[in-house]
């Protein structure tokens, strides 16, 4: 069953950022090659001629695909919630990646103005996606707040270390049944995509692993294999670990030659 | 009248902020402005008056993760 969010069906479990990359053309591979169905973008200070992004926004458009604006660099609730609202007028969408920075080193959201911004943004007609942490209650608030999608890190924005916690997402997921949860921040690795799949994760959204790859549209195709794998081993019935060998091939029937 | 248009001093004989825009070549649809932290939807920008020391932000489309 395809993933759906805020009403829309999405065809692919991965969603791509779309910064970092060597050229607009690389990007525009990695994007086809990932098939995703969203690409995350921003919005920045334009230029005097006034030029640049006019061509990004031409390039983006050019891929087809559902755009997901973010907050990024807002470390205030004031900030994200204007630069949501530029966001929605510019990008022509009500979703937005709303992300609260608290800490300029880890980049490490503020929860508590998240939550405040959801609402406001919520209250206005915005789909949220909130990059927020694994705690359970800033999860249940952020729900509160109208969120119908969480997306905690797995470790800090661009640190590439992979699912730092995986107790904590476990515990997440067994604890929001129900809501759409995208694993949003820290992956490095497709193994690392395949790891919070496989804990019944409903997506990714990724950016650096694939930009900073050596060949980025082959890691994009590498990271969309390993979501679907992961995605299929959670519905499949994934075993436990055992404490303890247990052979694989049958004991009865063995021959004895002593 | 001296403004401050994304973060850069700037002298301007514009009275409104869609003036601005024209002066400043910004013609085309991929555009969202601010005046002072607050978002001007494009609809309302011939109509909101610039003053003296207005902060102004003019962003646009940028690549994003």
């Amino acid at each position: 069953m395809p993933l759906t969010v805020y009403g829309t069906e999405l065809s692919s479990r991965l969603l791509l950022g779309t910064a970092q990359y060597p050229s607009p053309a690389i990007l525009s591979e990695a994007a086809k090659s990932s098939g995703a169905s969203v690409v995350t973008v921003s919005l920045r200070r334009e230029g005097i001629q006034g030029e640049t992004g006019g061509r990004f926004w031409s390039l983006v458009r050019e891929l087809g695909l559902r755009v997901l604006p973010n907050t990024a660099g807002c470390h205030t609730v004031k900030e994200a919630v204007t630069t949501a609202k530029m966001a929605r007028e510019v990008f022509g969408t009500n979703w937005i990646k709303l992300e609260v920075i608290g800490h300029h080193d880890t980049l490490q959201p503020d929860v508590f103005g998240l939550v405040e911004a959801a609402r406001i943004l919520t209250e206005d007609g915005f789909a949220v996606f909130p990059y927020t942490t694994e705690d359970l209650v800033v999860g249940e608030r952020l729900i509160e707040a109208g969120c119908e999608v969480l997306m905690p890190w797995c470790a800090p924005i661009g640190s590439a270390k992979g699912p730092v916690n995986l107790d904590a997402l476990r515990a997440y997921r067994a604890h929001f049944p129900d809501t759409s949860l995208i694993v949003d921040a820290g992956l490095g690795r497709p193994s690392h995509a395949a790891a919070v799949m496989e804990l019944g994760f409903d997506g990714v959204l990724l950016n650096t692993a694939v930009a900073k790859a050596g060949n980025p549209a082959a890691m994009a195709i590498a990271f969309a294999q390993a979501v679907e794998a992961g995605h299929a081993a959670y519905g499949a019935g994934i075993l436990e670990p055992r404490d303890m060998a247990v052979p694989s091939t049958p004991v009865i029937g063995k021959a004895v030659f002593s | 009248m001296k403004l401050i248009v994304n973060g850069q001093a700037l002298e301007s004989q514009a009275r409104t902020l869609s003036e601005l825009m024209t002066e400043l070549g910004h013609t085309g649809n991929w555009f969202a402005t601010a005046i002072n932290s607050e978002f001007v939807p494009g609809s309302e920008r011939n109509e909101v008056r610039l003053s003296e020391g207005d902060r102004v932000e003019i962003l646009t489309p940028r690549q994003g993760g």
